[in-house]
């Protein structure tokens, strides 16, 4: 279990640059490519530093590795990679897509994504996932040649089609409502936060505002010039201190952000899960009907209506030897029927055994990681009160010698 | 000169009311020099057929032996502080009378008799009366002390007394007249320096003005949003287990914050927004006085004038410039000597103002 390529070998993603290129349809684009840098751990008794591999990817080379994941690891929650475009903005931050600060967040996230891939027990043992971090050209071609494509299930893409479940899986039912209201909740959450912080940010820049008149009102007074300009001094501080407070805010945004993009995954398997069971439960019915009509044309007795029925009693039965060659197909049929029912149930118990294991992996990371996150967040928020009082308290005594 | 603390104390019988004990606290350094205690509160409704208006209470306590009684009581409308306030400058054309509550306030009223405006005006009217009472000379004019003490009938007698509204109108008639002149040409330099600080002073003042008021509204609005933050993360914990702890941990710190923050604005909203106002009233008021002074000036300039144009009638000429000459060194020195007990006033005022602000806001991020 320890055998995670996290530990074997340490991975970065230490630049991003801006690039130019043609695109598909032979259109200049602009786009940023990420520097992805990896050296092997060393032991200790080594010392010595390992050279550095480095290969440039962009955004769309991760999407493609993730995509690959989620279809080969099908029973996996997969992390999740950080925001294609810049969402939950409040008013300063940009939504521009080559926006330095999103940039920059981008690439923090990117690194958060292939460390987790790399210390996920299953995932990190993957071939492909190893070459996207070590092999430079071909890689792409390498990923398609597995022909995973082929193997993604378009009904997975309509995101509201309903599968009628017989039998649910009552355990995959709780988590899939989990999985909504976790999203409902954090995105909630996220848009209230960007509200909050533009507001915060409008009360500190007023008092700005503050620092000019101080200084010309100043300018006027005898006794009272030398406090008031000083005191116009730390309101000018207590504005700009807001940057770098909202700034730090951001990165907490972003750890919820990952855990609102985990939801998806969590719920993708589900999904999958679903239409697993849904495979089955109609391979189970089509055996079945089979095994019926097999029956019916045997013992001549027609059970249920079936249109092939009638039509054989209105228009004439068939003669012996064509029904025995239906029943010889069907016979056939069943015999393959039931042999991928067997298939397809070991199929969906291993699915279930493997999607649990990994799930309870999952919660306790989500426990551990959100816990961490709202401890951070309450540090953060303490030292933005330190900040202030130490401002205020400047402020006063520069008040009380006017 | 005991005018330095400002006047809001009152004897400790009286019952006080939570935010005039704020300003009480201040002022706790001469109150033996205090002999006229006045407070004004109990604002009450009353509907004619022809109009609404609010009366508020004014309660007097003095130990001063030109008052018969040693307490008062009686209810006055907004109508006498106007008319006090303008039988005061008449008397003191060079004192800087105190500012009264603006008639009208522009913003977004609807109603003329909303909580908050009665509420506002009351305590400015309450400052105003004991600016008054603290003033070394206003506080021993006589319709100050008539408005104090007279009951309604006698105080409406008494108003019909003074001069008509056309010899008022005839003194607007010459100070416009006079103003249209001009500069006046022999202006001493000390008050060319006055009407230059007020004039900055006063741009500066109002550029306060609306920032604190920018201020307090921008803190509003973060309430605002506060107030849904910490409902979420409680919602949040209904779906976690382990986590459920630390979130509503987080939900209860939030709430904390708003209150926090209710705090503060009901602090900017109290002491330094009403402190502001009031100096963005007696900007103007100053420079009313500045103008009144040199409108007397002008008089005796006028006169000097004629002395040197009719040599007939100089000794009568003569005689009027002595007297005005008189007058303007009255109205010079007066306005000297409250001059500059205005700005230490001022300057008390600001700097208990801030200094609260920035306590608050101390209080603030420690809660």
């Amino acid at each position: 279990m320890e055998d995670c390529l996290s530990k074997k070998i340490e991975i970065t993603v230490s630049e991003a640059e801006k690039r130019t290129g043609r695109n598909a349809m032979n259109m200049q684009e602009t786009y940023t490519a990420y520097l992805i840098e990896t050296r092997a751990v060393e032991s200790q008794n080594e010392g010595q530093c390992s050279p550095v591999d480095s290969l440039w990817r962009r955004y769309s080379e991760f999407e493609l590795l993730r995509n690959y994941l989620l279809v080969t690891f099908p029973h996996i929650v997969v992390p999740p990679l950080p925001e294609k475009r810049a969402d939950f903005v409040w008013h300063k931050l940009s939504a521009d897509n080559m926006d330095p600060d999103f940039v920059e967040r981008r690439r923090i996230g990117l690194e958060n994504f292939l460390l987790r891939v790399a210390s996920h027990p299953v995932l990190c043992q993957d071939s492909i996932f190893y070459s996207f971090l070590t092999q430079e050209g071909g890689w792409k071609e390498m990923v398609n040649e597995t022909g995973f494509q082929l193997k993604a299930d378009s009904r997975l893409k309509a995101l509201n089609a309903t599968f009628r479940v017989k039998n649910p899986d009552k355990r995959f039912t709780e988590l899939k409502h989990y999985s909504d209201e976790l999203q409902s909740v954090i995105s909630h959450l996220l848009r209230v936060r960007a509200r909050v912080a533009d507001r915060l940010y409008g009360v500190y820049k007023v008092h700005g505002n503050y620092g000019r008149v101080f200084s010309e009102w100043s300018a006027i007074e005898k006794e009272m010039g030398d406090g008031l300009q000083s005191a116009g001094h730390h309101m000018d501080v207590y504005a700009a201190s807001i940057d770098d407070i909202l700034e730090e805010e951001e990165h907490y945004a972003d750890q919820l952000k990952e855990y609102l993009f985990y939801a998806e995954a969590l719920r993708a398997v589900c999904r999958k899960h679903e239409l697993m069971q849904y495979d089955l439960e109609m391979a189970a019915q089509d055996l079945t009907s089979k095994k019926q009509q097999c029956e019916e044309l045997a013992t001549g007795t027609v059970r249920t209506f079936s249109l092939k029925g009638m039509t054989s009693k209105l228009f004439g039965q068939e003669n012996p030897e064509q029904r025995e060659a239906k029943i010889k197909v069907l016979e056939e049929q069943i015999q393959e029927g039931e042999e991928q029912l067997k298939s397809k149930n070991l199929e969906g118990r291993d699915f279930v055994k493997s999607a649990w294991a990994d799930i309870e992996r999952f919660k306790e990371q989500k426990n551990h990681d959100l816990k961490e996150a709202l401890i951070s967040y309450a540090v953060m928020q303490i030292s933005m009160c330190k900040k202030g009082i130490q401002v205020w308290t400047n402020a006063k005594e520069c008040f009380s010698k006017m | 000169d005991a005018s330095l603390a400002e006047a809001n104390s009152f004897s400790p019988s009286m019952p006080t009311s939570p935010s005039s004990m704020i300003n009480q606290y201040k002022f706790e350094e001469e109150p033996e020099l205090r002999d006229l205690f006045i407070t004004v509160d109990d604002p009450e409704s009353h509907i004619t057929a022809i109009e609404t208006f609010i009366t508020y209470r004014v309660v007097t306590k003095t130990s001063r032996s030109e008052f018969d009684s040693s307490e008062y009581e009686v209810r006055r409308r907004y109508q006498d502080f106007l008319w006090l306030k303008s039988k005061l400058e008449e008397a003191h054309p060079t004192l800087i009378i105190p500012p009264l509550p603006e008639k009208f306030i522009m913003k977004g009223m609807v109603e003329r008799f909303n909580d908050e405006f009665i509420e506002t005006r009351r305590k400015a009217l309450h400052k105003f009366l004991n600016r008054i009472a603290d003033h070394p000379t206003l506080t021993f004019n006589e319709d100050f002390k008539i408005f104090l003490t007279a009951q309604a009938w006698e105080l409406s007698s008494h108003k019909k007394q003074g001069p008509g509204l056309l010899s008022r109108m005839g003194q607007t008639v010459r100070a416009v007249a006079s103003s249209v002149r001009g500069g006046v040409k022999n202006r001493p330099e000390m008050f060319t320096e006055m009407n230059d600080y007020m004039e900055t002073f006063s741009q500066k003042i109002n550029v306060l003005d609306k920032i604190a008021h920018r201020i307090y509204k921008e803190e509003r609005e973060y309430f605002n949003e506060m107030k849904e933050y910490g409902p979420i993360h409680t919602l949040w914990s209904a779906s976690e287990e382990d986590i459920a702890d630390s979130l509503k941990g987080v939900a209860s710190c939030i709430d904390k914050c708003c209150k926090a923050t209710e705090k503060r604005m009901a602090g900017l909203s109290e002491n330094l927004l009403p402190v502001i106002h009031e100096y963005v009233l007696y900007s103007e008021i100053l420079m009313g006085v500045l103008k009144r002074r040199d409108l007397i000036q002008g008089e005796l300039d006028s006169k000097v004038d004629a002395l040197a144009s009719k040599r007939a009638e100089k000794d009568v000429i003569t005689e009027e410039i002595g007297k005005l000459e008189d007058k303007v060194e009255c109205a010079n020195n007066a306005l000297k000597a409250d001059w500059e007990r205005w700005k230490q006033n001022m300057q008390y005022d600001m700097r208990a103002a801030f200094t609260n602000v920035a306590e608050n806001n101390l209080h603030y991020y420690e809660e």
